[in-house]
């Protein structure tokens, strides 16, 4: 389906087994919900039209009460439809739970555009370029109000939310271009705040990844702005004086301060540049500013990119 | 119309009503008279004549939405205005119409005169109610006229705190004050169903329409206070910075989402409860049949009130809740359709064998079943989560909540309307106009609405002024539906006002329908009636056997 098409469309197309998947529950949920509801509307039309007044039938054996049917058609249809409440489920599992070998593409939502930045650091604005059969993963976060990442063709959508990190993946099976459009209203221009979702054969998309803006991978830049917010100051390698050195941080145990022991994830980090008084680690005095407000999630992102690589490189556990 | 209708519309007056004292519409007639009565029927007419305002005003917006959305690219109006328009909309369809609609124009109307009491608990209370209404209206019309309000009707934080750039705080207290205006017809539905039921009218007795407004001003008193309370925060967030919803100082957005849906999931039953309430009267009265299960009718309306508390997450499956949370929203959000479901299915064997006239509140009640359950059964579509991931936020949401929500709703307010029209004004309309009201609304609704399934399934999200043109042909088709719908509330408007200098006189009892109701003059004396009801039969007590043919 290309945008262009613009002739009467009554089923959308589909890029993803999760996308066929999902039309056949509703395709199926349809179908048994109109056995359920059809009667209803051919008894009551067809009873209100043979009982009117004044015609001679037959209207002996009237009941005011029946328990037995009224239990059954009550729970009866309740039975059927938890069928299709498991088979939703079901589908809604394995949304949740991305491969571990996704490709990550991080997003960020703003009024009234999304950015896409892909590992290698090129990001686009409001299109998407993804290979197909590849599961991909978007780690998303608004930088002013809710957003919601959504596109049809795959039937998914998340909400995208400020101060918190939300994710979406999926696994594309059709080249083309499908609509990826924000469905939680966010202000003016809500309704243009959407682009595409573009499917190509892993060679093109590698093709494409050579010629889109090249900017060093998020974790290089994450290194430059590392030290022009002045981390390095205290952070650096050669420092643990002030500030715990970050080298060997990542994915690993952390002493806090009063007692007990959290593993340094991304959700950890975020919160410890943006409000270095929460959740302070033994050892060391709060001196650090917070940075909430003062620091665009774009740079955000680079700099926990940054200290997930040192993580990665030193330290070894 | 068969001889039973002309039969019906008997002009000659009963006796009784030469030699009586003037009804409460005659009983004074100075304007000071209508702005401080306490009798509940003037109250009851007062709001229908408030929320008839709203719902024009409420379908204005609508009708200007449908015309921005005939063309794709937004040409006709501005996305600002666009966005005005269906906050507009919402906020004054759902709070100014829908949820006070049936409750306090036929509640406020009927309560006391079917359970054979004098007024309601609190009479001055409740004056003091709608009172709070026009004030609460107040505000939003100087929202609307300041600039207007662009955060549709949920106002999602933080768009509403400090990024929208319209009237928020008008709009806001307009809903915080209306809030109240229910809460105090609640309270007086309550007491008035526990203490003023005149002798014999045991629980078991009551019409089932009273059942369903219990349920509701239930529903109404444990939900509307924690909306009060969001409002509020909401308020203080804009107005002097209060971080609680506020991420950037640690607040918490999607805290804003679960308090206001506790409240407005619950909502949704405060307008679909009472719309059950006359489904039950019209049905028994039209098939002049006992009703099928009165019992597990009248249970239902208190399970609905019950389960409605348990299913607000169903709105945040896709907000990043946990998947436990959202496994459990979704199993408790099945749950309430079985006790909707029996009722329909009740309804329906109520037909069966029944004494049938295809009336116009009849027809109303057709309509009804129809559009109900077409919005109960997508809501359970909505209930399941992998189908909720593709049509959240979409034109399938719009559809499913028009049908329920305003299909029900307003086909049982003019179920209710026509049924009870001769009671309320002591005349009658015209019936060939109402049969013809009631077939466009059942065909303008579905017109309108049904193509924006279509349209969600597609995946054109809601809210959006501009949109990707393979979705024109369904929206022009809407629009044009809602241009059907439109001579559908326009056509009763017109001969009920009509009918009120010309109409024929009614009798006490137009319809042949039993109930307290129709056991007085129509319209009513001041305080209900002559001598006080003493109650030793049965609710719906229709003959047991039906007559011979004939």
């Amino acid at each position: 389906m290309n945008p262009q098409d613009y002739t009467l469309q009554l089923w959308p197309g589909a890029a993803s087994g999760m996308a066929h998947q999902v039309d056949w529950l509703i395709i199926a949920f349809t179908i048994v919900t109109l056995f359920l509801v059809v009667p209803i509307f051919v008894c009551f039309t067809y009873w209100a039209w043979k009982y009117r007044r004044g015609r001679n039938v037959d209207r002996s054996h009237r009941e005011s009460r029946n328990v037995k049917i009224e239990l059954s058609w009550m729970l009866i249809p309740f039975a059927i439809t938890l069928v299709f409440f498991v088979w939703a489920a079901r589908l809604y599992d394995i949304e949740q739970h991305p491969p571990p070998n996704a490709m990550v593409v991080q997003a960020i939502g703003r009024q009234w555009m999304w950015k896409f930045q892909h590992p290698g650091g090129q990001w686009e604005i409001n299109d998407l370029h993804v290979p197909e059969n590849t599961p991909v993963l978007i780690d998303m976060i608004s930088q002013d109000v809710v957003h919601d990442l959504y596109v049809p063709a795959l039937r998914i959508q998340m909400d995208t939310i400020p101060g918190r990190r939300t994710q979406l993946w999926f696994k594309a099976d059709r080249t083309g271009q499908f609509l990826l459009e924000c469905a939680e209203f966010c202000g003016t221009d809500h309704s243009e705040m959407a682009g595409s979702l573009i499917v190509m054969t892993p060679a093109a998309y590698q093709a494409w990844l050579a010629h889109a803006g090249a900017e060093p991978s998020l974790a290089a830049a994450g290194k430059m702005l590392f030290s022009s917010y002045g981390c390095s100051g205290c952070h650096g390698p050669n420092s643990t004086v002030r500030a715990p050195s970050l080298i060997g941080l990542y994915g690993h145990p952390v002493p806090m301060q009063g007692g007990g022991v959290l593993v340094a994830d991304t959700a950890y980090i975020r919160d410890k540049i943006l409000d270095p008084g929460k959740r302070r680690i033994a050892g060391y005095k709060q001196v650090m500013p917070r940075y909430a407000g003062k620091m665009p999630e774009a740079d955000l992102l680079r700099i926990i990119a940054y200290v997930q690589s040192l993580g990665q490189s030193g330290g070894g556990a | 119309m068969s001889p039973s209708d002309l039969a019906l519309r008997d002009p000659v007056v009963p006796e009784a009503t030469i030699a009586r004292q003037p009804d409460y519409l005659h009983a004074k007639q100075t304007l000071s008279s209508w702005f401080f009565t306490t009798d509940h029927k003037r109250i009851g007419i007062l709001y229908l004549v408030s929320i008839t305002f709203f719902f024009i005003l409420g379908a204005i917006a609508a009708g200007l939405i449908r015309l921005s959305l005939l063309v794709p690219n937004g040409s006709i109006f501005s996305n600002d205005f666009y966005d005005k328009m269906f906050t507009l909309h919402g906020v004054i369809m759902v709070w100014f119409f829908l949820i006070p609609s049936i409750p306090n124009t036929f509640g406020n109307f009927l309560i006391p005169l079917m359970i054979g009491a004098k007024d309601v608990a609190f009479p001055r209370l409740n004056l003091m109610s709608w009172y709070l209404y026009m004030v609460a209206a107040l505000f939003t019309l100087i929202c609307v006229v300041l600039g207007g309000v662009d955060t549709g009707w949920t106002f999602y934080t933080p768009y509403s705190t400090f990024y929208s750039n319209s009237w928020v705080l008008p709009a806001l207290i307009g809903v915080v004050l209306i809030g109240f205006s229910s809460i105090m017809t609640a309270v007086n539905f309550v007491v008035t169903v526990h203490t003023m039921r005149a002798p014999g009218m045991t629980w078991f007795r009551m019409p089932l329409f009273i059942w369903s407004l219990y349920a509701t001003s239930l529903i109404i008193l444990l939900a509307t206070p924690v909306l009060t309370i969001t409002l509020v925060l909401l308020i203080a967030s804009r107005a002097f910075g209060f971080a609680v919803f506020d991420p950037a100082n640690g607040g918490d957005p999607v805290l804003y989402q679960h308090m206001f849906w506790f409240y407005s999931h619950p909502a949704v039953y405060i307008m679909v409860l009472p719309g059950m309430g006359v489904m039950s009267e019209l049905v028994t009265a039209f098939a002049s049949k006992r009703v099928f299960g009165y019992r597990f009718i009248a249970y239902s309306s208190m399970a609905i009130a019950a389960l409605s508390f348990f299913v607000w997450g169903h709105h945040m499956f896709y907000n990043g809740m946990s998947e436990s949370a959202s496994l459990t929203f979704s199993i408790l959000s099945f749950t309430i359709a079985v006790p909707s479901a029996v009722k329909v299915y009740n309804w329906t064997a109520t037909i069966h064998k029944g004494e049938v006239r295809l009336d116009t509140p009849l027809l109303y009640a057709m309509g009804w079943i129809g559009l109900f359950v077409v919005g109960g059964l997508t809501g359970l579509f909505l209930a399941s989560l992998a189908i909720d991931g593709h049509v959240h936020d979409t034109y399938f949401v719009v559809a499913h909540f028009h049908y329920i929500m305003v299909g029900a709703t307003v086909e049982a307010f003019l179920g209710a309307l026509h049924f009870w029209w001769p009671k309320m004004t002591g005349r009658l309309y015209s019936e060939a106009w109402g049969r013809v009201s009631a077939f466009l609304t059942f065909i303008g609704f579905n017109v309108t609405f049904f193509p924006q399934f279509i349209l969600g399934y597609l995946g054109m999200p809601r809210r959006y002024n501009t949109y990707d043109p393979q979705f024109q042909v369904l929206n022009v088709v809407s629009s044009a539906g809602a241009t059907i719908l439109a001579a559908a509330y326009i056509f009763p408007m017109i001969y009920l006002i009509y009918s009120l200098f010309y109409g024929e006189r009614a009798g006490p009892n137009p319809w042949d329908a039993r109930g307290l109701e129709w056991t007085t003059t129509s319209p009513p004396p001041p305080h209900n009636f002559e001598t006080p009801p003493i109650v030793d039969f049965d609710p719906y007590d229709y003959p047991s056997r039906a007559p011979e043919g004939g």
